[in-house]
């Protein structure tokens, strides 16, 4: 199959080990993965934050972009429920019926890497290899939105040599929430700490998830801490191979 | 009474501004609101699943798990089952709503003072030892007993200020669901209603459950068949 | 938390109120207690219904299908309440409301001469009218007795949950109001025990002199029944009942979106309300009784129902929103809520807290005055998850922050707020793959001056400035890489020209993670 990456403004720019982890695995399944150039953001951080027009255009950009994919693959749990969740509502706003039609007509082609893995190619071993200590941190958009399920457990369960250790209050928000961790920031950092607590509790080396903007909150908590435990995104696990 | 206090053209007001928010929902007739209303989907349970002895048994099961105690007696047996009940209990002096003895099939047992409720005072019936009363439905799924202003049941004070209430349930009229028990009670629907789920209670304290406020604190149910 | 009301006009910011209360350790984990609790006992019960999701779905319908035909239902239950005896009214906003109240109270004494005391049900709707201010103000005192508003009005307080309204309070909090405030002749509570068993009775023996004297009621409602213009009141203590009961006159409170077409529409909120609430399958107590009963007298001689807008219809307009008026006040959201779980009601600076309060309490009141509460949010959708009538929460908050967006953004506003400028600022640069390019690398030299590389050579930022600060208080950011992932697609691509599907690919080239 060829798949086009949505590699997403925030991994492209601070986690490219996710982008390189998901290509890894798809090439190692077999498939091709194309990267169209002029993406950029899906627009959720405007969406949410209130500044809905700002969004507007990036649906456009989008859909460009990946109007001819096969199928679209993106490691953001919380970028692609933006887009299955308001993508529609938005082309509505914009009184564009084509646009509104190519929306209806590519949102069931677009997938969470994780769900794409477990939903579309019904994988849940990938040829993974991870000798570590390791919790799963479920983010709210792909429990919530996506429901994305124990897909992610079943996909780690696999992974040879992994220790998997689930942590308490699984389906409780970290507080990242977007401008929510700036806007309130005393209220997210409260969160927070539960979550590290959680974390911490499973004395795992590893936390990892399908989304790294929740990763990026917890660990900068567990830097801050100096713990030790390291946030890897899940197909960073998925991609690595004994002897690699 | 003549309290007629009204905000001026409130009413109208207050239409109108409903009319402008739903636009051209406010244009259709009854008939089309009916028949909208008759399409709303109910997928949910509304009729039994259990078989009628499993029905019983989970009323039983979930008035327990209020607190209240349940007897199940044969007919014929209702009038002695109250004074071993009432006995056990240690109470004499109980009030009755009027047409009680007909409601349970039986006359009332000797050796108590039944006080018919003819309008007695909120005082008066501050005196009372508890109650007595049949019950127009139950339901298993949530261990409710409905009563209404009926004969043998009649009046809400007199279930609400004395402090213990025995409530005689007919096996015949417990319903598995609510949606069963609203379908019996919809041709009674403007009679006052009480919906009774074992006795009065209150989380309000750490959400430790205190049984016992300030409706009556005990409730048994003779359940005869 | 001082004896005046909750108050979103003058209530300070959600951020800001947060954060006094998060440093409030007996309040948060009393907060966290009582949810805790809630959500389990709700868990199981919703656990044992096969068929809830069918009726959440029945019961949002039958919602939206009444809103979309408001005011012929609310017509038809005026028709029918008068019909059995029962006076309804009219209210715009809350100063009529209140208006009437006291007028109808007032009234009511023997001989002409107004009452001086009330009992009162728990109640939002007369709690966001402050509609006991008002009574005071017209000389009449209203005892509240439900337990927790008891608490609530002893201890001078004010509620912090729709349901529970007094938990965050523990009993020993209580126990010390009750010894102080409770005061009845003859009767001694300062050496009360500290048992909630022993708090209850004592709420019991203070309010039953109250039952059995008071002569005059109000109350909110739960449900109105259009078609036989019944009213349906859902409580646990029996002081409702009492209420309903006892006194010689009533007067219910309720907001215009508290109406339900017909009586069978009560088997889908009886199950779905009592479940959702307080984790029961059926409340102890649920009371419906339909005008005055004069074939067999039952309950008070004089009904009154206030029916009150009070920007209800505003909500009703706009269409995003209007699945707020769904809401059937069970708390469910409140208790879900990862927010409310820090911080309790009282951050929400309304009678209405927690997910409903955030969007709720800004289209009741003025946008201007709650601006800070479609943000006390993280989005996470587990208000959504556990709501009774499924009011998609998070999508209404994010409407009602456009909202806020618009409004600042109105007029010179837009220079000074430095939040607005930077998310217009970053909109363009999405717009562009060319500009998200070199803004990239701009970021990244923008980062050389906070950043510190740690043991393993990876660049950290422990310190932002302004409003970013708040993230870096207790957490730390990684620098961007040196190298963002669409360059290294492109040098990929340079590296292995022809690349087809599986071809070897190099190992991810490590850059410390």
């Amino acid at each position: 199959m060829r798949v086009s990456l949505f590699i997403t403004c925030y991994n492209d720019t601070l986690f490219p080990e996710t982008g390189k982890a998901v290509v890894r695995v798809l090439e190692r399944l077999g498939h091709t993965v194309d990267f169209p150039a002029g993406q950029t953001c899906c627009g959720q951080m405007h969406w949410n934050t209130g500044y809905q027009e700002e969004a507007l255009p990036l649906l456009r950009r989008f859909v460009e972009q990946f109007r001819h994919a096969e199928a679209v693959v993106s490691p953001s749990t919380s970028c692609i429920a933006m887009m299955k969740d308001h993508y529609p509502l938005m082309a509505e706003r914009l009184k564009d019926e084509k646009l509104k039609a190519e929306v209806a007509a590519l949102l069931p082609k677009v997938w969470e890497f994780s769900q794409f893995l477990t939903q579309k190619l019904g994988l849940e071993d990938v040829g993974a290899y991870y000798p570590h200590r390791v919790t799963y941190h479920a983010s709210c958009h792909g429990l919530r939105s996506l429901h994305v399920g124990d897909g992610p457990m079943k996909l780690l369960r696999a992974v040879r040599g992994i220790d998997l250790v689930e942590i308490e209050n699984l389906e409780q928000c970290c507080g990242f929430g977007g401008t929510f961790a700036i806007k309130n920031a005393e209220v997210s950092s409260a969160m927070l700490a539960e979550k590290v607590r959680g974390v911490l509790n499973t004395r795992a080396e590893a936390v990892t998830g399908c989304d790294n903007s929740c990763l990026m909150h917890i660990g900068g908590a567990l830097h801050r801490e100096r713990t030790g435990v390291r946030p890897v995104h899940i197909a960073e696990i998925l991609a690595s191979e004994e002897g690699g | 009474m003549g309290a007629e206090v009204v905000a001026e053209g409130a009413r109208e007001e207050v239409l109108r501004r409903i009319r402008a928010a739903i636009g051209e929902g406010s244009l259709a007739d009854a008939a089309e609101i009916r028949g909208e209303w008759q399409a709303l989907p109910r997928n949910y349970k509304r009729t039994a699943s259990l078989e009628r002895a499993a029905i019983l048994e989970m009323l039983e099961d979930r008035l327990r798990d209020y607190d209240a105690s349940v007897v199940r007696v044969k007919a014929g047996e209702v009038g002695a089952e109250i004074a071993r009940v009432l006995a056990g209990r240690g109470k004499r002096r109980m009030v009755a709503p009027k047409g009680l003895a007909e409601a349970i099939g039986e006359s009332l047992p000797a050796g108590f003072e039944f006080v018919v409720d003819d309008g007695l005072t909120v005082a008066e019936l501050d005196t009372f030892e508890g109650v007595v009363t049949a019950s127009t439905v139950a339901i298993a799924e949530t261990g409710t007993i409905v009563l209404q202003n009926v004969p043998g049941q009649g009046r809400r004070a007199p279930t609400l200020i004395p402090d213990y209430h025995l409530c005689v349930v007919r096996a015949e009229d417990v319903v598995e669901t609510v949606p069963e028990a609203m379908a019996r009670l919809a041709g009674t629907a403007q009679l006052a209603t009480t919906f009774v789920s074992g006795p009065s209670a209150t989380a309000d304290i750490e959400m430790t459950r205190i049984k016992g406020v300030h409706g009556p604190r005990f409730l048994d149910v003779i359940l005869t068949e | 938390m001082s004896g005046t009301a909750l108050d979103p006009t003058t209530a300070p910011k959600f951020q800001v109120a947060a954060k006094a209360l998060i440093g409030d350790s007996q309040l948060r984990k009393n907060v966290r207690h009582a949810t805790k609790v809630i959500q389990t006992k709700r868990a199981k019960v919703v656990g044992e219904m096969p068929d809830w999701e069918d009726l959440r779905e029945s019961g949002m319908q039958i919602r939206q299908h009444t809103m979309r035909h408001l005011d012929y239902y609310l017509e038809q239950f005026e028709r029918n309440c008068r019909a059995a005896g029962g006076e309804v009214h009219w209210a715009r906003n809350a100063e009529e409301a209140r208006q009437i109240v006291v007028g109808i109270v007032q009234a009511s004494g023997a001989e002409g001469k107004s009452p001086t005391e009330v009992i009162k049900i728990k109640s939002m709707t007369t709690e966001e009218i402050q509609l006991n201010k008002a009574l005071e103000a017209a000389g009449i005192h209203a005892y509240e007795t439900d337990l927790a508003e008891l608490i609530i009005q002893l201890g001078h307080d004010q509620p912090s949950h729709i349901v529970v309204p007094a938990l965050h309070k523990n009993r020993s909090q209580i126990r010390e109001i009750f010894r102080r405030e409770m005061k009845l002749p003859g009767v001694d509570f300062s050496n009360l025990g500290g048992t909630p068993q022993d708090l209850a009775d004592a709420a019991r023996r203070f309010l039953r002199e109250k039952f059995l004297r008071v002569k005059t009621a109000v109350s909110g409602a739960n449900f109105l029944i259009a078609e036989t213009g019944g009213v349906c009141i859902v409580e646990s203590e029996g002081n409702g009942r009492m209420c309903l009961t006892l006194p010689e006159t009533l007067i219910s409170v309720a907001g215009i979106d508290k109406v339900v077409p017909t009586f069978q529409d009560l088997e889908v909120m009886l199950q779905l309300l009592p479940r959702s609430a307080t984790g029961e399958r059926m409340n102890p107590y649920n009371s419906i009784w339909t005008g005055v009963d004069k074939v067999s007298p039952d309950g008070p001689r004089a009904f009154h129902v206030v029916l009150m807008d009070n920007a209800r219809t505003e909500i009703l307009a706009d269409e995003e929103a209007r699945q707020t008026l769904n809401c059937i006040r069970c708390g469910a959201c409140q208790n879900a809520c990862p927010v409310y779980q820090q911080t309790g009601g009282h951050a929400y600076g309304s009678v209405y807290a927690g997910p409903i309060g955030a969007i709720l309490t800004p289209q009741l009141m003025e946008m201007h005055h709650a601006q800070s509460l479609p943000y006390a949010s993280s989005l996470c959708g587990a208000c959504y998850e556990v709501c009774p009538v499924k009011i998609n929460i998070p999508e209404v908050l994010i409407h009602l922050r456009n909202k806020v967006v618009k409004q600042q953004s109105a007029g010179l506003k837009l220079l000074v707020n430095p939040e607005v400028m930077a998310l217009k600022a970053v909109a363009l640069v999405f717009r562009s793959e060319g500009v998200f390019r070199v803004s990239q690398k701009l970021g990244r030299l923008g980062e050389l001056a906070l950043s510190r590389k740690d043991g393993q050579g990876v660049g950290w930022i422990e310190w932002l400035p302004g409003m970013l600060g708040g993230w870096t208080r207790v957490r730390d950011l990684r620098v961007m890489p040196k190298q963002t992932f669409r360059q290294w697609f492109e040098q990929r691509g340079k590296d292995a020209p022809g690349r087809r599907a599986g071809d070897a690919v190099e190992k991810a080239d490590g850059d410390g993670r």
